[in-house]
């Protein structure tokens, strides 16, 4: 093996470890948190009547299922369901000079990376950005749109450098990962929708006997539970996307030995997306995830712990390090 | 890459492999003795030069080591639109040997340096009687090689690329994967 300069950064893997087990903990209390809800009820009414019990079972039985089947077709179609929404199109080599430079770029990223090639599309939106989505390297998009491949915009190694961040996205398996992490928060807010119009419709048919209000309170307790849990795996879903982000700039930039292309593509890319007209913005608002830059750019302080992409002072403060590393002239 | 490496978000660089590259000048005698391509003699090696002084200083040095060669002439560098870096060398027709042996030592610098990963690819150009040129390309990061045979106006002449395919079987690692046949418009040495 030789000898290499491409650390990787153990602190934001430590990070994204941390994140994905506090993940896992909040899941498992949040099944734990149920089952110990529903057995203390039935215990209450010394397993009589069960009404309420089997409301709770139908809603966690039905929220699982419509869960965990939208996150499983999200996962299988993930290409499709991205390319109908951003109104991409697959493009060959062949198909035009925009195409056939897209091309000749992914074709060396993969070269170098020696990675299976994804498909290339182009969607005809003038919001410079790109995403890349799929669920493995054989069936992966890689999406730019018409603004960013604007060569007056971001030059071919700048441009190089967004791909770069896209593929290693396919190469994290991130479509994989978002998916599974999204999946339990999915199922929580189905519940809460589901608890919440068995109230509204149900409530009045309870009676005013002791067994019976200790019933009614069930449902409002596991409404607030999966409250509860959604909001502590929303917060935990988005940090450990701005983590990902953080993953497939490194990635990215050390893929082409470029991470100062990268960092000033960033800074030209979020720069124009400030200015871009509102309707553009809510048009591309639900791609977010999968995006290069996010469309909608959140302020600072309390806006980022709920965004999806790291802010651009950390994105280029992580650049800087990473050419920095290049540049000294001893290895370890 | 593992299961883990995707779960934590790390990707290694992909080191390259320089074992195959002394295949060629026994292919360039089977390309001989069964085709009219002959090696035109020259060679190049392209990479993605990675910014800083470290690079930098490994590509000078390389350039001013392949130069000194008693028979070859100086290196050729230049970069393309794509900004890889490309270095040309040229040597007699025949002497394939040595053609290799100064492209390998790009190589094993950039490698020594820490920057394996930045390897692209190799090309060994060829040319037949009729003035049609070929590539033999090597994939670094494979270790498997591939024929390029550019026309003009950007279009690949395939059937010769697969005839060439059958007749270099035997003597290197060919690129199974026919999407990795990456096309390498307008390379320097070719």
């Amino acid at each position: 093996m030789a000898r290499t300069r491409y650390a990787s950064d153990p602190g934001l893997v430590a990070r994204m470890g941390a994140t994905m087990f506090l993940l896992g903990v909040v899941i498992a209390g949040f099944a734990t948190g149920l089952v110990y809800l529903i057995m203390w009820f039935s215990q209450a009414r010394h397993g009589g009547g069960g009404g309420a019990q089997l409301n709770v079972g139908a809603f966690i039985f039905f929220a699982a299922v419509i869960g965990i089947g939208s996150a499983l077709a999200s996962y299988y179609w993930s290409d499709k369901i991205a390319l109908a929404t951003s109104g991409a199109q697959l493009v060959g080599p062949n198909d035009g000079p925009e195409a056939r430079r897209l091309h000749e770029i992914v074709d060396r990223i993969c070269a170098m990376a020696d990675m299976p090639k994804p498909r290339v599309a182009i969607a005809p939106t003038s919001v410079p950005n790109a995403f890349a989505t799929g669920r493995n390297s054989k069936v992966a998009v890689v999406c730019a749109t018409r603004g960013i491949l604007d060569p007056n915009r971001l030059d071919n190694s700048e441009l190089e450098g967004v791909l770069a961040h896209e593929i290693s996205h396919v190469a994290h398996k991130d479509v994989a990962v978002m998916t599974i992490a999204s999946v339990v928060g999915i199922i929580a807010a189905l519940m809460v929708r589901f608890a919440f119009y068995s109230e509204l419709f149900g409530g009045g048919r309870r009676g005013g006997n002791g067994n019976n209000q200790s019933a009614a309170l069930l449902i409002p307790l596991v409404m607030a539970l999966s409250i509860v849990f959604y909001a502590v795996s929303f917060l935990l879903i988005r940090l450990l996307s701005r983590y990902r982000e953080l993953s497939a700039d490194r990635s990215g930039a050390l893929l082409t030995g470029q991470p100062s292309a990268l960092a000033s593509a960033l800074v030209k890319v979020t720069g124009d997306m400030g200015r871009i007209p509102t309707k553009d913005l809510r048009e591309a608002a639900h791609l977010n995830a999968f995006y290069f830059t996010p469309a909608l750019r959140p302020g600072d302080g309390l806006a980022t712990i709920f965004s999806t992409h790291p802010p651009l002072k950390r994105r280029l403060a992580q650049l800087e390090k990473i050419s920095d590393q290049l540049g000294q002239a001893a290895i370890r | 890459m593992g299961f883990l490496d995707a779960l934590l978000g790390r990707t290694k660089p992909v080191q390259a492999n320089l074992d195959e590259l002394f295949a060629l000048p026994n292919a360039a005698l089977t390309l001989e003795a069964s085709t009219d391509f002959r090696p035109t003699g020259s060679g190049s090696v392209c990479f993605r030069a990675a910014e800083g002084k470290a690079f930098s200083d490994i590509e000078k040095d390389v350039t001013e080591l392949l130069s000194m060669g008693k028979d070859s002439a100086p290196v050729q560098v230049t970069t393309d639109s794509y900004r890889f870096t490309w270095l040309v060398c040229k040597h007699s027709p025949d002497d394939a040997e040595g053609l290799v042996t100064d492209l390998h030592a790009v190589n094993s610098s950039l490698e020594a340096g820490g920057f394996g990963p930045q390897l692209l690819c190799t090309i060994m150009a060829f040319r037949d009687s009729g003035g049609r040129s070929l590539g033999i390309v090597y994939l670094y990061k494979r270790g498997t090689f591939y024929p390029f045979a550019p026309l003009s106006g950007q279009r690949r002449d395939n059937a010769l690329e697969l005839q060439i395919r059958g007749v270099l079987g035997a003597d290197l690692k060919i690129e199974r994967d026919l999407e990795r046949w990456m096309a390498i418009w307008g390379a320097p040495g070719l």
